[in-house]
Formats: structure tokens, sequence, C-alpha cells
């Protein structure tokens, strides 16, 4: 379980232009972040580098678990959600089957699948086929993967973009539930969290951390 | 000397002097190899046509030469993301699949008095056109995916399956000319060469490669000429 | 294993999923079959002669159509990036994906074959062989066909460079599963060519995974 994340002078770049250079920061069990800054700072890069699906050019993520350092590659593969631009849903396929592989696949149940699927309000959705669904209805069909399976670290970019102001109200106590239990939760958002969140700034150079 | 030319301002000191010495060389023995080819009697079988194997051979030895310096510059860049093996390997490429169509189109000319045909399936004519393809293959892939760096490392996991499957793809070729044994023309182990022309055949063969060296030093410059003037341009634009 | 399962399962019922995959890689080779006596003129003969090879090519064309969706699909929906994340690497889904398209392509193609083969005139006797090649050839086709998939995410040209890049790399299966037909049909020994296709698809189911999973990391980042 990871239970604190530290980005050490982390720099990451696109091609041959340098997006994030000494990028400093640590997250403790039970706290958020809201990172912000302009379009094309390098909000998503850093999230992706710290998934591990991007390899930053110098600095490293390093995760801590209660015995010591965790191996990054284990701690994502087992502790990290990480929520995307895009919702990884499959349009023939029903929103149930994908809501399950979602959950199952970050190591939930059956159960806490149709569990999560009741609290974010998807309950009556769940024959239909993914495309029959709304952008907000798609969207929330991927944060339930959140409710279902109990991972730490949950790594967002712009979760509620398609939200509305109700479901971002339960999903502002979904996120307060998460860090009650002491979670951590790295957020790119341009409106701010519903909950209360250390902001950070992307792209302004070097920061303190 | 590996070491040395891993730094890039090394190499390119380096190669600045060294490809214009590996091209004059590649000059001066390429012409001493077309003198002594001609000093030498017209094969008693191929007539005059043996002088197309000076080109031929040479050509036909590259395109599998340069397909392992491919290899080896991917592997290099796969594992140590060394700029310099990535550049290297881009600019091998073309290379080698200029000396594959070069023994391709040779050994087409060449086949067409001595077996009255222009093309014959035989084993060694159809794996230099699978390898042809390896390289068709290769640039197109390089050439198709928009991010630089994404292309780069792509290409050199193709250009190391590449490099496992041509020896399969040679062996089998060979396995399938026993299975249907329609060219008795050409042995396998290929015509047999006189001495006299073993001599002007060599110095061919090494005029290539250090033409090869020149052209590959010079293509690898333009490579590093042309990553520095996009850094610029992107920090131009701040 | 638990992750293999549960990303061979989605992989499988997504390509037997509206009917995409394996019907139009089926009616592509009835297709281009109706063709050949069209192309050749109808003379039994010369049908026989060339039947099970022809059938064979196809066979190998036919499993190219289906590959584009193979990683490209995870790939821009953003399904690739939670399969990143999960309890299996990226080798394994690869595993996982050239083994459902095997069973949902050419699987379907290799038992399709036989009753090409037979229409086109040869004797019914090289069904079973036919059948054997296609079934451990496919294996060469789905996986060569991966690498090809995969290195090409993120191209402008998807499909018809998948089959630039794979073809060539199909050389030696198409040989070898040729000789074994033909020795076959020809009674000769049909047995050596066969485990050389045997070798090399499993080398292919071995090794491709490792390129694969390589190519679609070099695509995320």
């Amino acid at each position: 379980m990871i239970t604190a994340i530290s980005i050490e002078s982390l720099a990451v770049a696109r091609g041959d232009r340098a997006l994030i250079s000494g990028f400093n920061l640590t997250l403790d069990a039970g706290e958020a972040v809201a990172l912000a800054g302009r379009n094309g700072a390098g909000k998503t890069s850093l999230l992706r580098a710290v998934a591990g699906l991007i390899r930053p050019s110098a600095g490293r993520v390093v995760f801590h678990g209660e015995d010591g350092e965790i191996a990054a590659e284990d701690a994502v593969a087992r502790d990290a959600h990480l929520i995307g631009h895009q919702d990884g849903l499959k349009l023939s396929r029903t929103a149930w089957d994908e809501a399950l592989f979602q959950a199952e696949w970050t190591g939930g149940t059956t159960a806490s699948a149709r569990a999560a699927c009741a609290r974010l309000g998807l309950g009556k959705l769940l024959g239909l086929q993914v495309r029959k669904l709304s952008a907000g209805q798609r969207r929330r069909l991927a944060l339930a993967r959140l409710a279902a399976s109990p991972r730490s670290l949950w790594l967002l970019d712009e979760p509620m973009a398609p939200l509305d102001r109700d479901q971002r109200g339960v999903f502002g106590q979904l996120m307060a539930e998460h860090l009650a239990g002491g979670g951590l939760i790295l957020a790119a958002a341009h409106d701010p969290l519903p909950i209360a969140a250390r902001p950070i700034e992307v792209g302004g150079g070097e920061n303190a951390g | 000397m590996f070491q040395a030319l891993v730094n890039p301002e090394r190499f390119m000191a380096f190669s600045r002097w060294a490809a214009p010495l590996l091209g004059a060389i590649a000059l001066v023995l390429a012409a001493a190899g077309l003198f002594l080819d001609f000093q030498a009697p017209p094969d008693y079988q191929q007539g005059y046509t043996v002088h197309i194997m000076f080109i031929h051979v040479p050509a036909a030895f590259m395109s599998e030469f340069v397909y392992a310096c491919l290899g080896v510059a991917s592997f290099l860049s796969l594992v140590f993301r060394h700029a310099l093996a990535t550049a290297a390997a881009r600019a091998a490429a073309p290379l080698g699949a200029g000396f594959t169509l070069l023994a391709l189109i040779t050994g087409s000319l060449w086949g067409r008095p001595t077996w009255g045909t222009w093309w014959v399936w035989d084993p060694r004519l159809t794996s230099v056109l699978v390898l042809f393809l390896f390289y068709v293959g290769y640039m197109a892939l390089e050439s198709a995916i928009e991010d630089e760096a994404k292309a780069a490392r792509a290409a050199a996991i193709l250009a190391l399956v590449g490099l496992i499957n041509l020896p399969i793809v040679h062996y089998s070729v060979v396995w399938w000319n026993s299975l249907h044994q329609r060219s008795s023309l050409l042995r396998t182990d290929g015509p047999d060469m006189p001495a006299v022309y073993l001599a002007p055949l060599l110095l061919m063969l090494l005029a290539y490669m250090a033409g090869f060296g020149a052209l590959w030093l010079v293509r690898v410059r333009g490579e590093v000429w042309r990553r520095r003037a996009a850094v610029l341009a992107m920090r131009a634009a701040g | 294993m638990r992750g293999f399962s549960l990303v061979l399962r989605r992989e499988l019922a997504l390509s037997w999923a509206g009917g995409g995959g394996p019907v139009l890689a089926l009616g592509f080779y009835l297709a281009m079959a109706s063709l050949l006596p069209l192309a050749l003129g109808a003379d039994p003969a010369r049908m026989v002669a060339v039947a099970p090879g022809f059938a064979w090519l196809v066979l190998a064309l036919a499993s190219l159509l289906s590959l584009e969706r193979m990683f490209e699909r995870d790939f821009e929906d953003g399904a690739l990036d939670l399969i990143a994340l999960g309890p299996a690497p990226l080798e394994m889904t690869a595993l996982a994906k050239g083994l459902a398209q095997w069973a949902a392509i050419t699987g379907p193609l290799a038992v399709l074959a036989p009753i090409v083969v037979v229409a086109l005139g040869a004797p019914l006797s090289l069904a079973p062989i036919v059948v054997t090649c296609g079934l451990i050839g496919g294996l060469s086709f789905c996986f060569l066909g991966g690498v090809g998939a995969s290195l090409s995410l993120g191209s402008r040209r998807g499909g018809v460079l998948i089959a630039l890049i794979v073809l060539p790399l199909f050389t030696p299966p198409v040989i070898f599963g040729a000789g074994a037909i033909e020795a076959f049909g020809a009674a000769l020994d049909w047995r050596a060519p066969l485990l050389l296709l045997c070798a090399y698809s499993l080398a292919a189911t071995a090794l491709c995974p490792f390129a694969m999973a390589a190519a679609a990391r070099n695509a995320l980042s």
C-alpha cells in the first residue's frame, strides 16, 4: 500500500521540448494536490510520468509504503488508479461489462463493481451499450472503478470535466472518503476540486515542492 | 574508438575529416578495382557480362552488412537511448536499401544474358528481395509516425525483429528452393570466381565499404545538424 | 494468471462481438477464392495445381485484415492506459491479444480453408493437412501481425503500413506451410516442413509478445 510519494527533480520532455523540469512534490497519506497550470503546461505528462507510462528525462518518482520504498512498477500496477482524458470504454459493450472489467482488472470484485455503479447513479444504465451513454455517464462509468477497487493513489486528469453539479458533489464525497481512509490524490483540474486540496503550479519552471 | 565516438562533439570533430578521407579512399579503391577488372580477360562462360559481377557481388554483400549495422545501431539506440545510435540507425537504412536495390538491378541485368531471363526465383535473389522489403518496411514505419522519438524506437524494434528473422528467411528460402529444384544454372555457392577476378573483386568490396562509411558518416552528421536545428527552433519559439 | 484470463476473455468477447472480425476475414477469403477461377480460367487441371498454394497464401492475407483493430482501438479509446496499470504485464496482454486474434480470426479461416481448397478442385484428402497448417501457421500470422499492429500505433496510415511491415516477415511460415501441403499432396515427407512450421510458430508465440509490449509502451509514452 502506498503511503506517500515523493517526486524528486522530475523533468519530462516531449520530443525536443522540455515540458517540466526540476519538479518537486511530496504527497502524504490523506492528502490531495491539485495541479494547476495553463493548457500544455505538462499536467497530463506529469500524471503519466508518475504512472510510469512516460519515462522522465531526469529525476524520479519514489513510492513509499509502510515498510519503506516500493518499486515504482509494482506500486502503480497494484495500487494506483489513472483516470485520463479518455474513459477507456468500448462502445460496443454494455456498460456493466465494461464497469466489471475495469473493476476486476484493478482488483475489485463483482459485488464492489455493482455497489460502485449504484453509488455513482449508474444502476439503470448498466444494461445499455456504452455508445448509448452521454459523455457524463461514460465518465461516471470510468470513475466507478475508483470506488470499486481499493487503490491508494488516485491520479486524476480533469476527472470532472463532463460532470454536472450534483455528480461533482457525489464525486467530491468519494474523494473525501478516500482521503479519510489514508488515500492520496494527485489531480489536474481547471475547476477547483470539491475537496480541500493543496494547489501546485505546473510549468512555471522549478518549484520548491 | 567507440567510447570516443559516443560523445556527439567528438563524433562531429572526428567525422569532419574521416568522412572525406573515407570517400577519397573509396574512389581510389574503386578506380584500382575497375582498372584491374578491365585488365582481366573476359570469362570463358560469362563473357563480358562478368564485369557486372564487380558491381553486383559487393552490393549484395553490403546489403546484408548494412542491415547488420542497422541492427547494431538499433540495439544500442533501444537499450542505451543514445542519440547518436538513433541517428546512425536512421541514416543507415536508405543506404542499405540503395545497396540492396543495386544488387537486385545488377543481378537482373546479369541474369538476362546469362540465364536468358530477367528474374529467376533463386534462393539468393529471393532473400535479397525480402531484405529489400525489410528495408522498405523499416523506412515506411520510420516516416509514418509523427513523434520522432517514438518513430525511432518503433523502427528500432522492427529492425531487431527483422534481424532475428533474416537468417530464418534465408534458411526457409533455401529450403523452399531445394523442394522445387528449378534453377540448376546457379549453384548455391555461387558462380566460380577465377583467381584473376579475386583481386579486383576484393578491391571493389573495400571500396564499397569505404564508400558506405563515408556516406554513413555524412548522413549521421546531417541527422545531428537537423536535430540541433530542431532544438534551436524550439528554443526560439519559447 | 488472473489478469491474463481477464484480458483474454475481454479480447475474445471483443473480437467476436458485432461479427466484424471473423465474418469480415471469412468473407474476404471466400471472395478471393471465387476470383481465382475467374482470373485463371476454370480449367480443372490448372486449378488443381495452384489451389492449395493459393488457398494458403490467401489465408495469410485474410489474417491481416483485422490486425488494425488489435491495438489501435485500445490505444485510441484510452483502454491501453488502463491495461498498462493492471495486474498483468503488457507482455501477458500482448500474448492474450495474439491468442484471441488466433481464436477469432485465423481459427475460423483454417476451418474454412479445406472447403476453399476442395471447391477449387483439389482432392478432399488434403483437408486435414490444410486445417493443421492453418491452425499452426495461424499462430505465426497472428503474432507477427501483432508486432506490426503494435509498431504502427500512432502512425498516419495504419492498415497498409501494417501489411508492408508484416508481409516480408510472413516469408518463412508461408514457405513451410505451403511446403507441407504440397508434400502431403505429392505423398512426400510432409512432417519435416510441418515441424518447421510448428517450430516457427512456437518461437513467434514466445518472442513476439515482447516486441509487441515494447512497441505498445513506446506508443503510450
